[in-house]
């Protein structure tokens, strides 16, 4: 039988320590920012934040969606090809190029959008399917998804990149809100309802329940089925949105977008402390953990480290916060 | 007297200024098994750790032979021959059962290459020695939990372990297997072995226990020899306080029948079962592992298909093709595997009873918070939880509180049908009879309890009616008044 500590006997320095584990990412990203502060004068610039939050925001907006997905055991790998195939199918909507492979374009840009977030839900509700229905390992349905939605980008776009997107498509990744890019506005946005709904829904409740104990969830009344495939579906469609914005911000779809999208996904959900193991994990920790990663590539390249560089710093960083989580994990 | 195998004196520990063992004693003489007995927080697992050199003492003494010892981590307790074999088991399910005895030290040929024909040799020896009816060469998952246990047991004896502690081996086997590790204990007894024996049944220590050692609170309370004690004072020594009785059972059955079951089939070859069972009854389904009992009640609360059959509830004929129906027909069922299919153990306490009870506890999409608090609170202190706060972990809490979380789980959703599966497995004697109070409680106030239990004395203590099962079939239906032990296990078997 484990014995746990009792309150009164806690000390200041287990304290601190309790509050080290708990907000220990948060600690890290604060003591970074000063750091950098202190060693570029830009770092500290409103331009320049507000660069590193729009750099941040579709890793940020995918990471989100993968929070979903990892607090139910899972993991979705095919999140930058989603990313692509959505870009491209929506893109192909709102073109005014007269190579449009879509004819009668461009359709109004809510079409376009629609289509787009459509896209990337349902390759999240095949994944979803697969995982939920078969049994099959998510890394194996996803990996699949990831190869199969970056052939259909090629073959529906012929393996060229969509240009010439509408101005009023390109709004949504260029303009600014009281100062502020629309890809942080809709980062911000989306951060808010999936903070609502994973801390204050049913559903939340009963996605923590089925990646916390999937035999107790089932027995306790909650579909399980239901709840993985919905995972997927917003992981799904959030990569689709950020298909789109990708886009839109480039102002041409390529079908090469979003290589690789998913480890930086995957690494801010694991720096935020989302267990891999499912049922643990916030997804304001997911967010530190993607602004984390935004500020050092921000601060290396002000400091001008070179990028590969920049790749061994985020490999090292995210096999320590998982080191750490351990720690925490054999400690409690 | 004879020079004890093992002999402890004065074992101290604290965590973090709190004593979870104040003055452990404990004497174990060769060719004895000897009951450790405590509720849960006795101190049992401290000492069991110590003794095993998994956690160094703060003062005290322990001989081995006579010498006194100290070992740093369980591989040198078991050079010294101590060998634990745990509740819970760890065997490499994939590997054979020689190489799990041998594994580590495989015994080799040329080259490094495992010497498989004198490994299966020497376990295949070692198991026919002990008469255990295990072949060497057969993969571990093949295995019965109650031969893991033997192949545990015979892996103790491969070290020439001469103590051999058992933490709660019953509480994953049926009656025949457990008899079946009973027949092996006392092959061990008759070869000069001691035996710890740590168990929470009663029934069982009485069986094979020769002596006990009871710790109440990290204190040694008392020990002596199992012929000397009645049941009762072991239960006072162990609660520390007198228990009336030991079960609680103020229900009367009603003649209305609630829930009425005809020619149902289950998964696993169950087939025909029909039963009725009135207001206010305590229904028991006794029999072996394997009759059928549990594959009964996921049946009914809709964890497997429909496979034929008819349940009707109120007179009137309903499916039960999910959970979600089942408890929105006020079924409820706890679970025999509290922390694999009875609780998130990662999450907290609110979050645990609130469970199966989310739609009533929301408004629309968003959860009622306030109302989740409650709800939680009510639970504790309906069932006396032992925590501090309903945001706890409940994997920090004990085996019985923790059964008491999933019951606030269930009594959450206002259940009419309560299927209980082995509810008191793993919980100590004073939280075991709060687990009877709730179920007398419930069977009074108008509820429906199904109750599967191994324990023929809860079965005997708390039913009004019992159901036997044998091979997936009803072999028997006997009545509070003609109930026996003799009777049950006539049928069962």
């Amino acid at each position: 039988m484990i014995q746990s500590k009792p309150v009164a006997s806690r000390s200041a320095s287990d304290l601190a320590a309790a509050y080290g584990r708990k907000y220990g990412i948060l600690i890290a990203l604060i003591v970074v920012c000063v750091f950098l502060t202190f060693a570029n004068e830009y770092f500290l610039t409103g331009r320049n934040l507000l660069n590193v939050l729009r750099q941040t925001s579709i890793n940020g907006i995918l990471a989100i969606g993968m929070t979903f997905v990892i607090l139910t055991r899972g993991i979705d790998l095919s999140v930058g090809s989603v990313v692509a195939l959505a870009g491209v199918v929506s893109a192909s909507l709102a073109t005014s190029s007269v190579n449009a492979m879509v004819p009668g374009g461009p359709y109004p840009t809510v079409v376009a959008f629609g289509v787009g977030i459509l896209v990337g839900m349902a390759c999240g509700a095949i994944s979803g399917w697969v995982v939920s229905r078969f049994n099959v390992p998510a890394f194996v349905a996803t990996l699949g998804m990831l190869s199969a939605a970056r052939g259909m980008t090629l073959l529906y776009a012929g393996g060229k990149p969509v240009p010439e997107l509408t101005d009023e498509y390109r709004w949504i990744g260029t303009a600014d809100v009281l100062g502020i890019p629309m890809p942080v506005v809709a980062f911000a946005v989306i951060f808010l309802v999936a903070f609502w709904v994973l801390s204050a829904t049913r559903f939340g409740r009963h996605v923590y329940a089925v990646g916390g104990n999937p035999h107790a969830a089932k027995v306790s009344g909650i579909s399980i089925s239901r709840i993985r495939l919905l995972v997927y579906v917003i992981s799904g469609g959030l990569a689709g949105f950020s298909g789109m914005l990708l886009a839109a911000r480039t102002g041409s779809a390529l079908t090469q977008a979003g290589i690789a999208y998913e480890l930086d996904a995957i690494a801010a959900v694991v720096i935020g402390g989302t267990s891999l193991g499912g049922g643990i994990g916030k997804v304001t920790g997911t967010v530190i953990g993607a602004l984390l990663i935004g500020v050092m590539n921000n601060g290396l390249d002000l400091m001008g480290v070179e990028s590969y560089y920049q790749q061994v710093i985020k490999g090292a960083l995210i096999v320590a916060a998982v080191m750490l989580d351990q720690a925490r994990h054999r400690e409690a | 007297m004879t020079e004890a195998l093992l002999e402890v004196r004065g074992l101290r520990k604290s965590f973090g200024g709190v004593a979870a063992l104040r003055d452990g004693r404990f004497r174990l003489e060769p060719g004895s098994v000897h009951a450790l007995c405590g509720g849960n927080g006795a101190g049992k697992s401290t000492f069991l750790t110590i003794v095993m050199g998994i956690q160094q003492r703060d003062a005290g003494t322990i001989l081995r032979n006579g010498k006194e010892v100290s070992f740093v981590g369980p591989s040198e307790a078991l050079a010294a021959g101590i060998s634990i074999i745990e509740q819970e088991l760890n065997p490499v399910p994939a590997m054979s059962v020689a190489e799990n005895i041998f594994l580590g030290r495989e015994p080799l040929a040329r080259f490094g290459r495992i010497n498989f024909a004198s490994m299966n040799a020497a376990a295949q020896a070692l198991l026919d020695s002990l008469r255990f009816q295990i072949k060497a060469t057969t993969p571990m998952m093949d295995l019965t939990v109650a031969e893991v246990q033997l192949v545990e047991i015979a892996k103790a004896l491969s070290y020439d372990a001469e103590v051999i502690i058992m933490d709660e081996p019953t509480s994953a086997l049926g009656e025949a297997e457990a008899d079946q590790l009973f027949a092996a204990i006392k092959t061990l007894k008759d070869r000069g072995k001691g035996i710890v024996y740590v168990s929470h049944r009663l029934s069982e220590i009485f069986n094979i226990a020769d002596s006990y050692t009871v710790f109440r609170d990290g204190q040694f309370v008392g020990d002596g020899k199992i012929a000397d004690v009645r049941r009762e004072d072991l239960i006072q020594m162990i609660v520390g306080r007198p228990l009336a009785e030991e079960f609680v059972k103020e229900n009367q059955p009603g003649a209305e029948v609630v829930l009425s079951v005809r020619g149902l089939n289950a998964q696993h070859g169950v087939r025909d079962i029909s039963f009725d069972i009135h207001r206010g009854e305590i229904l028991a389904f006794y029999g072996l592992m394997g009759s059928g009992r549990s594959e009964i009640f996921e049946r009914l609360f809709g964890l497997t298909p429909d496979l034929g059959g008819e349940i009707r509830l109120d007179g009137q004929s309903i499916r039960l093709s999910s959970p979600a129906e089942a408890i929105a027909r006020g079924f409820a069922f706890v679970t025999e595997d509290r922390k694999g299919s009875g609780l998130v153990l990662a999450a907290d306490v609110r979050a645990n009873v609130c469970m199966a009870s989310l739609g009533a506890l929301s408004m629309g999409l968003a959860m009622n918070t306030r109302r989740e608090a409650s709800a939680a609170q009510a639970m504790i202190e309906k069932f006396g939880i032992k925590t501090a706060s309903d945001r706890l972990e409940v994997s920090g809490l004990s085996g019985g509180n923790q059964q008491k979380v999933v019951l606030g789980k269930w009594f959450l959703t206002q259940p009419r049908v309560l299927l209980l599966d082995e509810p008191t497995r793993g919980v100590d004697v004073g939280a075991k009879r709060e687990i009877y109070r709730v179920m007398s409680d419930f069977a009074r106030e108008g509820g429906v309890v199904i109750l599967v239990s191994s324990e023929i004395d809860e079965v005997l203590g708390m039913a009004d009616r019992v159901i036997v099962l044998r091979g997936g079939q009803v072999s028997g239906e006997i009545d509070r008044t003609g109930l026996s032990a003799e009777k049950l296990v006539h049928l069962a078997a």
